[in-house]
């Protein structure tokens, strides 16, 4: 945190004093000190501003808020559309294998998400992995799962790996507390499971999807534990491959602190706002509905 | 005058075989459906090997020396079988630091869950069943956290720390992760579907007083909800990487995802030659398993938890 000492404002960076420092020189040492301590804790809000207004100017945190972004568009909805599937498979049958697939599914989740990532990059891994080398079959070379388009891909599918089951329950538990006449009169008139199921289920339990896809897009936004574990064996991940990764190398790679703090801080804004204003926009057309 | 009679006498039957072969196609969905079950089963199969392909490859990896690992396929067994053999280096290795890890992890999750869930149970309650002035205020204020990036508060939480001097020891891993919004939210939802304010009433009218009433009466009344949250915590903590990395440079005080990230760093950085990969493989097995047992045990409440999150 910044603070102001008589003229001087500290800060673990070195270049962003000189605003305050200017406007204060040519006032009355009295004058000086009142502004001083009144605005010690303003400064500390404005200097963040000020930073998150300047993080718009830097290309490498725009790189990343861009790859983040792209990666979210693609990996969300696989996801969730797995996890929906999934969900309305288990909702129409309770069988034993339903509910041995119940509880596999959700094991991931117990997992720590570093360590899940450790999994599968050993799994990736030439020397480790079963799957690199399975190309040799029909001749062609080992597969790099660590390089170029393939990258996004494979940390596509740790994420999935990790979150499809947790979604999966909570999308099935949605649709267990629906009240079974509501889809017994479809039945009745002869649709089919799929069409009750894409017809009638997945309308009623719009909300539970709506709201894990929030939860899936705040989660996206902070993307920094699979790239961080996978940059041990993929040197395409740099410092600024996501927004927190960069935020995270800006304060102990490089010492910026407060830039650091600055930038999550304007990702934290970011998600916050859009997210809260789609909350408020869905619930208040569910209550004109 | 025969045919007349069958006809007449067939006219019934012949309808309702007709109303019948219109009513085929339902008969099969009120038995569940026979292709939308096979379509279920063969969804799950695929589902069930792609979850469980990580898992037992690191069953089966950390029954691997080094040397097996290296050279072996990787989806089965090596020649010798060293998961013992891996277990006692794991805890010896660099003066027994992994056991430490593995305290320090318990730790940090146990105290972390303790304290979040009580203050998610007092906050909870408060908003469900009290007014105070701001009280509308603070529940859309609660809203907005649960929106709130939890990651993006790490850094600025580590300048505030570091202010009062507390990075770098346990307390920087545990106060932040005392406060939940989500967790608060989800117990507000539970008291307010299940508590009825007629039974506090009736608790006040008896002289019991405001904490007697929430020990005796409210906490049992709500303790599905309490085992979730407490969970729910517990894994948060348990999993955490990102704030343990930042708070702590003392590799005494790390818990067991940063430890085993430091391990696999070396490990990468000298090419397997100092640190063994089979160490790594068996400590990711280690610290994967208590979880999934408490999983396995706490089913129930764990999917009650989820359900009354999701129907908001």
């Amino acid at each position: 945190m910044p603070y102001v000492e008589g003229q001087t404002i500290h800060d673990a960076d070195s270049h962003v004093m000189e605003l305050p420092g200017t406007i204060t020189q040519y006032v009355d040492p009295k004058l000086r000190a009142e502004f001083a301590e009144k605005t010690a804790r303003k400064n500390a809000i404005l200097e963040w501003a000020q930073k998150a207004a300047d993080l718009q100017d830097d290309p490498e945190f725009r790189a990343g808020l861009w790859r983040v972004i792209r990666f979210g568009a693609v990996q969300i909805p696989v996801m969730l559309g797995l996890a929906l599937v999934a969900a309305l498979a288990l909702d129409a049958i309770n069988t034993r294998v339903a509910r041995l697939f119940r509880l596999i599914a959700f094991m991931p989740y117990a997992v720590p998400v570093v360590i899940g990532a450790l999994m599968w990059g050993f799994l990736y891994s030439k020397t480790f992995g079963p799957f690199a080398g399975v190309s040799h079959l029909w001749g062609a070379g080992s597969v790099n799962f660590f390089g170029g388009n393939l990258l996004l891909v494979s940390l596509g599918n740790v994420v999935t790996w990790a979150w499809t089951g947790y979604n999966m329950i909570v999308l099935y538990s949605a649709l267990q507390g629906l009240p079974r006449e509501m889809y017994e009169a479809a039945v009745v008139d002869g649709a089919s499971p799929i069409q009750v199921a894409w017809h009638v289920k997945v309308p009623a339990i719009r909300q539970a999807i709506s709201l894990a896809a929030i939860f899936t897009v705040i989660g996206t936004m902070q993307f920094f534990n699979e790239p961080a574990i996978l940059a041990r064996f993929a040197p395409d991940i740099d410092a600024g491959y996501t927004p927190n990764l960069y935020a995270y190398s800006q304060a102990f790679r490089f010492g910026a602190f407060n830039y650091s703090a600055a930038t999550s801080f304007a990702l934290g804004l970011t998600v916050f706002v859009l997210s809260y204003a789609y909350v408020f926009i869905t619930r208040r057309r569910a209550a004109h509905a | 005058m025969s045919t007349t009679t069958t006809t007449s006498a067939d006219a019934p039957t012949r309808a309702a075989v007709r109303r019948a072969v219109r009513r085929a196609p339902t008969r099969p969905h009120r038995r569940a459906g026979e292709p939308g079950t096979r379509l279920a089963h063969v969804i799950m199969g695929v589902g069930m090997l792609y979850f469980a392909v990580p898992l037992v490859w690191i069953l089966i990896a950390a029954t691997k020396s080094q040397p097996d690992l290296l050279s072996s396929p990787a989806l089965w067994f090596g020649h010798g079988f060293d998961l013992v053999d891996n277990l006692r280096q794991l805890f010896h290795e660099d003066g027994g630091v992994y056991g430490r890890w593995l305290v320090n992890t318990a730790l940090y999750s146990g105290l972390s869950a303790l304290g979040a869930t009580a203050l998610c149970a007092l906050a909870g309650y408060g908003l469900a069943r009290f007014t105070f002035p701001g009280k509308r205020f603070l529940e859309s204020a609660l809203l907005g956290m649960i929106m709130v990036p939890g990651t993006a508060l790490v850094l600025p939480t580590y300048l505030l720390l570091s202010h009062i001097h507390l990075v770098n020891t346990m307390w920087a891993v545990i106060l932040p992760s005392l406060l939940s919004p989500f967790c608060t939210y989800l117990v507000r939802v539970y008291v307010a579907e299940s508590v009825p304010v007629e039974l506090l009433e009736a608790a006040r009218m008896d002289r019991a007083g405001e904490l007697r009433i929430f020990v005796q009466v409210v906490l049992p009344m709500i303790k599905p909800v309490i085992v979730t949250v407490f969970l729910f915590t517990l894994v948060a903590t348990w999993n955490n990487y990102f704030l343990p990395l930042v708070m702590l440079s003392d590799s005494k005080l790390y818990p067991l995802t940063v430890g085993l990230t430091t391990w696999f760093n070396t490990a990468q950085q000298e090419a397997g030659t100092r640190m063994l990969f089979n160490l790594i493989t068996t400590g990711a097995l280690v610290a994967i398993v208590p979880l999934i047992i408490a999983f396995l045990l706490l089913q129930r409440f764990w999917r009650s938890g989820l359900s009354s999150g999701s129907l908001k």
